[in-house]
């Protein structure tokens, strides 16, 4: 058979073979796999596709959807449709860094080896903490690793968390729990913000970690300083904070309010939304919890001659080589996400990052004003809110939805499934990439529809 | 000479490198209050946006990679990445979907994921399949979490221990210890496959399962597959593939067929995604029929040709991270299947089964060779005869490939091998590449008698020389920081 991947032709195959001192194919597998275990039928897959029909076939399928791209978004909920600049995608498709693995040889591979340590430092820039690893699978599974840390850390196997993190963080956290014997205390929500009371008094002398999210899943930014304060009505509870790296451009850094762990998913820098991966999770700590990080790290070093150079260093926290006793069984990442959020931050730099925040902040809080003004909808919680807000409707959201729908808007997710009492709440996302036009005719939209 | 500063150290005040409309609406400076405000703008650099393509394709130089040359790196199988995949991935239609939209609005992708969880299925022999795992250790988790729900729906919670052969990927006993499972290690036999007498005597009621990697890490297909599965079932354990090998065997033989409960595929090895430079990858997870209630949340169904998300699981594990997986990487794989077909995937295992073994039939008397019998995908060659005859080890060997733009395999790993070199030449690298290969480790060798003192000084053609690890580790240096 020849097939466009597939270099080897039969005389290749034949010649191969023969200097094996075997007669056929056959042979080969006969004498490697036992009769008893051997596939004796076809697998039932379809035909094989040529290149362009692959190509049809996959452009047929694109077309059955209707992708948010195509429409007035304003959905979010941790993945936003912020703009990525045209740079990246050129980065990222370069194949010197898509086909490369795991960075195994230091002297091949310095270029995905210093990009992760200026990813490493970026995140630790962006955030105020000491030290960062080299990416985890996304943001949920970034959080469900850092309770892990925090409890192995400790030693103590409570956690507290409020219920306005992303509900599917707490359902990754509720599922690594499970499998570990890790108690999770979650702390109802009052008017859209942590109860602080409330998890005051959750917080004991076997609490490893206190979880929240700033913004919140809600996008109301919360006072994280009371909420780090609770620290101290545990022995040595640890402080986790989930956080929007785009919000970090104008609000205060987890750094700065003595958080032991700070991680969240770094999609919004750089990565399409992509029906919810691949994306990737930043993950970020103090110095002194460094060895029981999960994942990679990359450090500087020097060659023989002298010359800067990286490698993948503290690697005994790592399965390949402490094996059961890793901090993680973290292997394979994601580290080309991980190089289009680098890039993205340096393309941003100092100034965008802050305007692009800025372009977040005020036009999500044009909007939430707009449409708490208009009859039938109003926005329940107070205080400020950082790109998302809560719209309460008074009429079903499922209507809302459909008829913004045909008019070629997203209005947002349903929050129903999520909380209770939410029948017809839902979410509204505002990025940098809408325009005032587009609020202003989504405004209209609601009150008509 | 290319210009290797970090892009820190290229940073000007006042360049930008992106732009942005106008802000259209008015400027509000009290939304927030001053406390909850930051302070000190986050010090990232600022440069032009040329400067950061010419820093990022300076960096991507430095770089080996699979379409630069030959990548022989064991247990990785890092085969050629289709072009096609990179550009229907990128298709508005699919990149452009938002994961909350409805599931009208989201056919196309739905039935892609469930007839891709449909050839997975049958690939493997399995019944049902999650396509949530970013990666194989995370579908490693999964499937642990799976066994364990699985014991205790039948009050077996007792079953703790997990029983994994000594050539067993790092992965595995680490993933064990995240369910609060307990390895046991059990060793191999001489024919470098798992020892029955061995396994027999560690399986009592305490036993939660088996983690078997097949072919295993050292190439070889288990023999006694049939026998190992009969006892491990017998003392009432559920069996766990890691189907990262599974390049060897499509269309060959069955995981399903051979009696286990669980397998997780490593798309990014055996279905063509890239590596991503490690990630992201893509670990889904199939399963017999008796673990289906357990899979995590959602499921893909159809019912009369609509698709939707099953949520209401009430014996599921829950989630093992955010919405559905990897699904850029699921489209690649997906699109890589169609294009092969049952024909294509079979000629696949057979081209990466034969060049595995024209290289090992090769080498087997230049190097030392623990097994000599014919293997799968993969062989594990050790440098243990230049080590003993001419003091190099098998680090300085690989480093001499360095010189002639090949990318070393695995090293000293699996353990059971000393001076292990772990090659997988996959089926997409041609009898010529083959040849090189095989021309250069002959030379090597030729090296490391002749003038063992130069062997051990490579490599001398690369970015960077012989890096200082053990400093490295000593002295963290984890990120960037201004001088003072
Ligand atoms: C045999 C085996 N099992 C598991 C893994 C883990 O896969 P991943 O790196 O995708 O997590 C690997 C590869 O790294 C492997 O070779």
């Amino acid at each position: 058979m020849n097939h466009q991947f597939l270099p080897n032709n039969e005389a290749s195959r034949k010649e191969m073979l023969e200097s094996i001192g075997l007669s056929s194919i056959e042979e080969l597998f006969g004498c490697c796999i036992p009769e008893q275990v051997r596939f004796k039928g076809e697998l039932d897959l379809p035909e094989p596709l040529s290149e362009m029909e692959a190509r049809r076939l996959l452009t047929q399928i694109a077309n059955v959807n209707r992708p948010a791209s195509s429409m007035v978004s304003f959905l979010g909920g941790g993945v936003a449709d912020h703009y990525i600049p045209a740079a990246i995608d050129h980065i990222v498709s370069r194949s010197e860094f898509y086909t490369a693995y795991t960075p195994y040889q230091a002297e091949v591979s310095q270029g995905t080896l210093q990009n992760i340590f200026e990813f490493q430092t970026l995140i630790c820039m962006l955030t105020g903490m000491d030290v960062a690893n080299a990416s985890m699978y996304d943001g949920a599974s970034a959080l469900a690793e850092g309770v892990l840390m925090a409890s192995a850390t400790t030693r103590l196997d409570k956690i507290v968390i409020s219920q306005t993190v992303n509900p599917q963080y707490r359902e990754t956290v509720q599922t690594y729990a499970q499998a570990t014997g890790l108690e999770v205390v979650e702390i109802p929500h009052k008017e859209g913000l942590t109860d602080v009371e409330a998890m005051g008094e959750e917080v004991d002398d076997q609490t490893a970690a206190i979880v929240f999210q700033n913004p919140n899943f809600f996008g109301q930014v919360e006072d994280p300083f009371p909420i780090s304060e609770l620290k101290e009505k545990g022995k040595k509870t640890l402080l986790i904070s989930v956080v929007d790296p785009i919000s970090l451009g104008v609000l205060v850094p987890p750094g700065d309010y003595d958080c032991d762990i700070a991680l969240g998913e770094g999609q919004p820098l750089g990565n399409p939304v992509s029906f919810g991966g691949p994306h990737l999770g930043f993950f970020a700590a103090t110095q002194k919890l460094v060895r029981k990080m999960p994942g990679r790290l990359i450090g500087q070093t020097k060659d023989v001659d002298g010359q800067r150079g990286f490698v993948m260093t503290l690697q005994t926290r790592e399965q390949h080589i402490r094996r059961h006793r890793a901090t993680s069984n973290i292997c394979t990442n994601q580290a080309l996400n991980a190089l289009a959020a680098a890039a993205y931050l340096n393309l941003m730099g100092k100034e965008g990052l802050q305007e692009v925040a800025q372009h977040c902040l005020q036009k999500a809080n044009y909007l939430k004003e707009k449409i708490a003004a208009l009859p039938g909808y109003t926005v329940p919680f107070e205080g400020p809110s950082f790109k998302e807000f809560v719209v309460k409707a008074n009429r079903p959201f499922t209507s809302i939805q459909e008829k913004m729908v045909d008019r070629g808007f997203l209005p947002g997710i349903h929050l129903q499934p999520y909380y209770e009492g939410m029948e017809d709440w839902f979410l509204v996302c505002v990025t940098e990439s809408r325009t005032r036009d587009e609020l202003d005719r989504f405004a209209a939209g609601l009150e008509g529809v | 000479m290319k210009n290797k500063d970090l892009i820190f150290e290229k940073s000007r005040p006042g360049k930008i490198g992106y732009s942005l409309p106008g802000l259209d609406v008015p400027s509000k400076n009290d939304i927030l209050p001053e406390k909850v405000q930051r302070k000190n703008p986050a010090p990232l650099p600022e440069v032009a946006e040329g400067e950061v393509l010419r820093h990022y394709i300076n960096l991507s130089q430095l770089n080996h990679s699979v379409d630069n040359g030959f990548y022989p790196l064991g247990s990785c199988t890092m085969k050629y990445n289709p072009k096609i995949n990179e550009d229907v991935s990128r298709l508005p239609g699919l990149a452009g979907l938002h994961p909350y939209q409805s599931e009208e609005m989201t056919q196309g992708a739905l039935k892609m994921m469930h007839d891709l969880e449909k050839y997975l299925c049958e690939i493997a022999g399995m019944d049902r399949l999650t396509l949530q795992p970013a990666a194989g250790a995370h579908g490693e988790l999964t499937g642990l979490m799976l066994m364990r729900a699985y014991h205790r729906h039948r009050g077996q919670e007792q079953r703790k221990k997990i029983i994994i052969p000594d050539s067993g990927h790092g992965t595995n006993p680490a993933s064990v210890t995240m369910v609060d499972y307990e390895t046991v290690e059990i060793p191999s036999s001489e024919t470098g496959c798992v020892d029955l007498e061995a396994l027999k005597e560690v399986l009592d009621d305490q036993v939660a399962g088996l983690m078997i990697t097949n072919p295993n890490t050292l190439g070889f297909y288990e023999s006694n597959i049939t026998e190992i599965c009969r006892l491990v079932r017998e003392a009432g354990g559920l069996l766990y593939y890691d189907g990262a090998n599974a390049n060897a065997i499509m269309g060959y033989s069955r995981p399903g067929d051979m009696g286990f409960d669980i397998i997780h595929y490593n798309l990014h090895k055996t279905f063509g995604t890239p590596h991503g430079g490690g990630g992201p990858g893509s670990g889904p997870v199939g399963v017999k029929d008796k673990l289906i209630p357990f899979l995590p949340c959602p499921l893909i169904e159809e019912e009369d040709g609509q698709y939707f998300f099953d949520y209401d699981r009430p014996q599921s594990i829950g989630r093992v991270r955010s919405f559905f997986g990897n699904f850029g990487v699921l489209i690649k794989a997906y699109t890589y299947i169609r294009m092969m077909g049952a024909q294509g995937l079979k000629q696949v295992s057979e081209d990466a089964v034969l060049n595995a073994n024209y290289i090992m039939e090769n080498l087997a008397d230049t190097y030392y060779l623990k097994y000599h019998r014919n293997c799968m995908h993969e062989f594990v060659l050790s440098g243990k005869k230049q080590k003993d005859e001419h003091g190099v080890t098998t680090t300085d060997i690989v480093k001499n490939l360095l010189d002639h733009g090949i990318h070393p395999p695995t090293v000293y790993f699996p353990l059971i091998v000393e001076e292990a070199m772990m090659i997988e030449p996959t089926e997409t690298e041609s009898k010529e590449t083959l040849d090189r290969f095989i021309e250069v480790m002959e030379e090597i060798a030729k090296m490391a008698e002749e003038d063992p003192e130069k062997l051990k000084g490579a490599p001398y053609t690369t970015p960077v020389r012989r890096l200082d690890e053990a400093g490295a580790a000593r002295n963290p240096i984890l990120k960037w920081e201004p001088e003072q």
